[in-house]
């Protein structure tokens, strides 16, 4: 650390990034909507494709949730670096005294905060929609709960990595859904357990350690990521 | 100065650390794999019609599975190359990464495409051995599932190494990719894996959990062993390709061709 | 159900990937050597004016 730098502390620069980012996505509050709006479209579309059999949404709903939380955040999640790679700051934050890993781990939690919180906010909308029943909408909130921020963590390697390319966006979600997997198949594996009347908690543990490892591991990939990005 | 002291004490290390240092350098490596691509491509030849030979000529057919199971002999060999190439291109990134080696970055990144074909080849032949053996010609069975993700990790790899302009930054990016997906790699076997005995019950698999009989063994890791020569001799002539393309205006490059002319 | 036809085409499938991924990096090699001739031929014309 610069011993120059009279600047804050390490949580006050997280603090100032993540309020900084907070703002600049509301400053756009109609863009904030999009996930929203294709996470709603998206599940609409299952009934319509396959037919309103209550008992068949049911079966599937945990994976059609699941899977369109995947997409929506696939989708969101170039923006996350993209318009301040675009103008320069994310190269300032490169060469500023502070730690990439940090800034990575901010802009993370901004995009969870604006991404992934409101698919945990609308899923029992989408559990409603999808006729899951009601022992296990709580399990599903709880996975998508611990499950996004995981996502994102994942997510913003894949973005570190291909935010220099133009079309980015379309690579990234080749480079992350295999990674995606197992996140989806415990996830799934949680409620549908739930739902069946048996034990869940081992599942719901196993996203914890999940989320655990990837808050400690996946900021420091996706900073180097980054630096490659913009060396 | 203690130079003379080391080279007295310990000549073997030395020679062999020069050997690996001297790979190192574009021209030496062009000349020394040169000459050794021949003889990798000779072993896997010899190796490969041996094992084909007691496999499909020789060999009995299963009692249970009848003719198919001669298709083991290409399936399994294809699916332990697509992991072993996957974890050998995920070491040679790492030390692409760390140390800044040009030569491994060049060697791990020809990897992937090797390892893709040979994931592509487990794939078909699992298909093809499933349609006769269970009736359909896609079945979500746990090694055929992780196969396909292993797939979509190779050409992750693959992609963003085609994607970036500049050459080293580009093995530098996909170096980065190739070493996560290593890291996830055990997680999404094991997840796929249980996930499959979840849904279904019983695990089922193609070999039906009975042990191989030596006949059908033999030829087996014959094939599996011939197919590493394939690897070696493909990688490094990938990897000589991907020098002359990288260092057309150098001057090792033109001296190499305008030998080569007279 | 005869198994022949799968035992062949599984085998001819995993021949036709093996090989073309043997040969692709031969014809890059021919591309690469003719864009190289090109260059020396372009930068050193007095020396192939020799032979």
């Amino acid at each position: 650390m610069n011993p120059e730098y009279a600047g804050g502390s390490l949580s006050g620069a997280f603090v100032a990034l993540v309020r900084r980012d907070l703002l600049l996505a509301f400053r756009r509050r109609t863009e904030l909507l999009f996930p929203v709006i294709f996470l709603l479209v998206v599940i609409s579309l299952f009934p319509l494709g396959i037919g309103p059999s209550p008992q068949l949404l049911a079966r599937i709903a945990p994976g059609v949730i699941w899977i369109a939380a995947l997409l929506a955040t696939v989708i969101s999640l170039d923006a996350l670096f993209r318009s301040d790679f675009e103008d320069g700051t994310l190269e300032q934050f490169v060469i500023s005294g502070h730690p990439l890993t940090l800034i990575a781990l901010a802009k993370i939690a901004t995009h969870w905060l604006v991404a992934g919180l409101p698919i945990v906010l609308l899923s029992p909308l989408l559990a409603l929609w999808m006729n899951l029943s009601t022992d296990s909408l709580s399990v599903m909130v709880v996975t998508l709960a611990l499950g996004t921020p995981i996502l994102s963590l994942i997510g913003s390697i894949g973005v570190g990595l291909t935010i220099s390319l133009k079309r980015g966006g379309q690579l990234l979600s080749l480079l992350v859904f295999p990674l995606y997997v197992p996140i989806l198949i415990i996830a799934t594996a949680a409620v549908m357990a739930a739902s069946d009347g048996l034990p869940y908690t081992q599942f719901l543990g196993l996203l914890t350690a999940g989320l655990i490892t990837s808050v400690t591991l996946a900021p420091f990939a996706a900073a180097a990521a980054l630096k490659i990005s913009l060396s | 100065m203690n130079t003379n002291i080391a080279v007295k004490d310990k000549p073997r290390k030395n020679a062999l650390v020069m050997f690996i240092h001297k790979l190192g350098s574009p021209p030496w490596f062009y000349e020394f794999t040169g000459k050794l691509i021949p003889w990798l491509w000779l072993v896997f030849a010899v190796l490969a019609a041996w094992a084909l030979y007691l496999g499909l000529v020789k060999g009995p057919a299963d009692y249970l599975q009848g003719e198919s199971v001669r298709i083991i002999y290409l399936h399994v060999p294809a699916a332990w190359m697509s992991m072993l190439i996957y974890s050998s291109m995920a070491v040679m990134a790492f030390i692409a990464l760390v140390w800044r080696i040009r030569m491994v970055e060049i060697l791990a990144m020809c990897s992937a495409p090797i390892g893709a074909a040979f994931t592509i080849v487990t794939l078909t032949a699992g298909s093809l051995w499933g349609r006769p053996t269970w009736g359909t010609y896609w079945v979500w069975d746990a090694r055929l599932t992780s196969e396909l993700v292993l797939l979509f990790l190779y050409l992750g790899v693959i992609g963003l190494y085609n994607a970036i302009d500049e050459p080293r930054k580009a093995a530098r990016a996909a170096c980065l990719l190739a070493i996560v997906g290593a890291v996830n790699l055990p997680i999404i076997h094991y997840s796929v894996k249980w996930w499959n005995t979840l849904h279904q019950g019983s695990s089922v698999s193609l070999l039906g959990g009975s042990s191989i009989d030596a006949s059908i063994l033999w030829p087996m890791l014959i094939m599996a062993f011939a197919v590493k020569f394939y690897y070696a001799a493909n990688l490094l002539t990938r990897a000589r390709v991907r020098l002359l393309e990288q260092d057309l205006r150098k001057g090792w490059v033109k001296d190499l061709i305008r030998e080569q002319r007279t | 159900m005869s198994h022949l036809p799968f035992i062949w085409a599984a085998y001819s499938i995993g021949a036709i990937v093996l090989l073309w991924c043997a040969f692709a990096p031969l014809v890059r090699k021919k591309s690469a050597i003719r864009d190289i001739r090109r260059l020396i031929q372009l930068e050193e014309p007095a020396r192939d004016a020799d032979t």
